[in-house]
């Protein structure tokens, strides 16, 4: 809210609490900015207004003002009068005015809450025990805080379809829904694939898809988050645990060179779903639904675990990164192949493992596919320009490692490391492969693995702490959200250790390899990584680095034309 | 500051000693005549009273369904952690179905449980009781581990009457009035 000046704010009193916003502001926002909770189910900051839902009413006042003359009217202590409308109303479809006043807590305000939260259980089923959202339900924390309590309605309640399945990812429990039409919202407006709707009417209207379509896009899940009750739940995450369970870690999303800013839920080490977590900044309130499949990469069947030797167990990590940097010692024929999926701090160590050892070609495998405009951009590494930050490349990485398979066929190469990257599916031939000794530092098994003579295993971004630099040049952070496998020290211990080995003793720790990057690469000057704030943090670079031909098109918040020229 | 305890010196009668012998020949006397508070344990049972706070146990409806819909609310109220549940989701063509939700596994360690009786309280299904069982048995800590299974067969039926998920199902097949 940078962009907000003092005097084009206006005042408006929530409960008596003044509080300044931007003219227009909705007054569910004010509200939120006053330390005001207005409930509400079908505003949503991010979708446009409907106001269906009721839950919202609130006693609007304005200023008195003479109708003849125009006149403010004042009281007796000169203060002027407040003309209280007779009848509630929506807070919000209400938007900010010069003193404009709200009542949340009135005892008409109070009614129409409990009114309201009357109304949406008179149909509703009350299974929390086998509902996911329970526990995070504004059904459940509203009529806790505006509810009664009890039941009046004796009647029937109504039938509808239960477990109906609209889409690859999503069930939907009709008897539950609101009709706040949040997710019909969603896909209109945001996922820009109209298949929601409502059918028949009165207490009988029921969600549903269109005939003979299905809520199959990429963005569906975001309807599962947004859904204020349990109708839409994920078939995922359906009955796998309950929410309060959870530990939610902020993390961020690896999908592509976008960023999106992700939570990733835990319990006990294993990671049962991930959501997006809000910021205006790059993914909204949204993410990928490829995206939250991801934390099964923690869990596959070919992860690393335990460090190897010519194929054979080490169990001892010191004596593999002992035999790994055996392999480089006094060869002048090595090369690095870094990954744009790896950290900036583990780049930062791969790049002075490189210069330590003198490499002949440092490589990155470059990953370019259709972007979807909105949250998946064309680059589906999370982190080039990291590389590029911290200088691990130079320029930006071609599609192939075609260079790195000359050079071995010429025999320029002899000696490869490989950093969470599989070679062969970059362009290097099993015969090329089978031409030098790799030392391969990763993740899972591959082909490149099999073939390497020490691999080391390395974290998954859940299992360690690390930041990106998205599309936008922004730093953004993830934390360790489960412990990594027994016998995976970690990248920045093993890089460490192999630069120890190769004799240059280089920090482990995160924050001294900050200290070191800080020092040394001039925009992160400055820069801890505690520091980095939770939304990110915009990065001040050279535009030689900005105008470098990157392959991202336009997606929600990042239009390449804007980037490409130096904003500092 | 100390205190000086006088003692008295014994009378000639305190000194045979005989009113204190049959002081407790008659407390015997007396105790021979009463009725026995003693149980020949384990023949003998003790009645254990309906609020007693036993092992918790799983139970069935009058209709012999699983009443447990693993709702895990148990599994986060438990002090010591003793209850463990795996969810799972009832399938589509089976009878109850329309419950949807059902325990895959339900774990109780009975080394861990101390019979506090919150997992009984905070249970919405009725599901879960602490019952008469109050002798827990057994030769390793495996065995403490109380599977689904044995907590049904502990738990046995309970002749609870309001059906809820009954009364579901027939109202959806009734459906709409409209």
């Amino acid at each position: 809210m940078s962009d907000e000046k003092n005097d084009e704010l206006v005042t408006v009193y929530v409960d008596d609490r003044a509080v300044q916003v931007p003219p227009g502001t909705n007054m569910i926002e004010a509200a939120a900015r006053a330390g005001v909770e207005v409930p509400h189910y079908c505003y949503h900051p991010k979708l446009s207004v409907v106001g269906n839902c009721r839950m919202c009413m609130v006693e609007l006042g304005m200023p008195e003002k003479d109708r003849a003359t125009g006149q403010p009217v004042l009281d007796d202590a000169g203060n002027q009068k407040t003309m209280w409308l007779p009848k509630p109303a929506i807070a919000c479809a209400t938007k900010a005015m010069p003193g404009l006043r709200i009542r949340t807590d009135s005892d008409l305000a109070r009614s129409c809450q409990q009114g309201v939260m009357e109304f949406l259980l008179v149909n509703h089923p009350l299974d929390c025990p086998i509902c996911d959202q329970a526990g995070e339900c504004r059904l459940q924390e509203f009529a806790t805080d505006y509810g009664r309590g009890y039941s009046r309605f004796v009647e029937e309640k109504n039938v509808k379809p239960k477990r109906t399945v609209l889409g690859p990812r999503v069930v939907l429990d009709d008897e539950r829904c609101i009709l706040c039409s949040r997710c019909i919202r969603f896909c209109q407006e945001v996922a820009d694939d109209d298949v929601l709707g409502f059918i028949d009417r009165g207490s009988y209207t029921t969600l549903t898809c269109y005939p003979g379509k299905r809520l199959e896009n990429n963005y569906s899940l975001n309807t599962v988050d947004i859904c204020p009750v349990g109708a839409l739940t994920s078939t995922d995450f359906r009955f796998k645990m309950r929410v309060w369970f959870l530990r939610e870690t902020h993390s961020i999303c690896t999908e592509s060179s976008v960023g999106a800013n992700t939570l990733v839920g835990a319990r006990e080490g294993k990671i049962y779903r991930i959501t997006p977590r809000r910021n205006d900044a790059v993914n909204d309130t949204w993410m990928a639904d490829s995206g939250r499949e991801l934390y099964k990469q923690v869990e596959a069947e070919n992860r690393l675990a335990l460090p190897s030797i010519e194929g054979q167990i080490a169990e001892d990590p010191a004596r593999a990164v002992r035999a790994a940097a055996d392999l480089l010692k006094g060869r002048d024929k090595t090369a690095f192949v870094g990954s744009g999926r790896c950290a900036v701090e583990e780049q930062y160590l791969f790049r002075k493992l490189a210069e330590q050892s003198g490499a002949v070609r440092v490589d990155l495998v470059s990953r370019i596919a259709e972007g979807d405009g909105l949250l998946i951009s064309s680059d589906r590494n999370p982190n080039v320009r990291g590389a590029l930050v911290t200088g691990l490349i130079d320029a930006l990485p071609l599609s192939e490692l075609a260079g790195l398979a000359a050079a071995i066929d010429r025999r320029e190469v002899d000696t490869v490391v490989a950093y969470n990257e599989d070679l062969t599916e970059a362009g290097i031939t099993a015969d090329q492969l089978a031409k030098v000794s790799v030392v391969y530092l990763g993740t899972h098994a591959n082909a490149t693995s099999a073939r390497a003579r020490v691999v080391l295993p390395t974290l998954t971004v859940f299992e360690k702490n690390g930041s990106f630099i998205n599309q936008q040049f922004r730093l953004q952070k993830f934390l360790q959200a489960v412990p990594g496998p027994a016998g995976a020290p970690g990248d920045l211990r093993t890089l460490a250790a192999l630069l120890d080995a190769l004799g240059a003793p280089a920090p482990a720790g995160l924050d001294d390899v900050w200290s070191d990057m800080s020092a040394s690469i001039e925009p992160l000057s400055g820069l801890r990584f505690m520091k980095i704030p939770s939304e990110g943090l915009l990065l001040d670079v050279p535009s030689s680095l900005r105008a470098l031909p990157y392959a991202e098109g336009e997606t929600l918040h990042h239009r390449p034309a804007e980037s490409g020229v130096a904003i500092a | 500051m100390a205190i000086v305890v006088q003692r008295k010196p014994l009378t000639w009668l305190e000194k045979t000693y005989l009113p204190q012998i049959l002081g407790g020949m008659k407390i015997t006397l007396k105790n021979m005549f009463r009725p026995k508070v003693t149980l020949e344990y384990p023949e003998e049972r003790p009645v254990i009273p309906d609020n007693y706070r036993g092992v918790p146990t799983l139970v069935k409806d009058p209709n012999g369904r699983e009443k447990c819909v693993s709702c895990q609310l148990c599994e986060f109220v438990c002090p010591p952690k003793a209850i463990r549940i795996w969810p799972g989701e009832i399938p589509e063509d089976a009878e109850t179905a329309h419950v949807e939700k059902a325990p895959e596994e339900f774990e109780i360690d009975m080394l861990r449980c101390i019979y506090c009786g919150l997992c009984q309280e905070v249970c919405p299904e009725e599901a879960i009781f602490l019952q008469d069982i109050f002798s827990v048995t057994g030769y390793t800590r495996d065995e403490f581990k109380y599977r689904k299974e044995k907590l049904y067969e502990l738990g046995g039926t309970l002749p609870d009457k309001h059906f809820k998920w009954d009364k579901k199902k027939e109202a959806a097949a009734r459906g709409n009035a409209h």
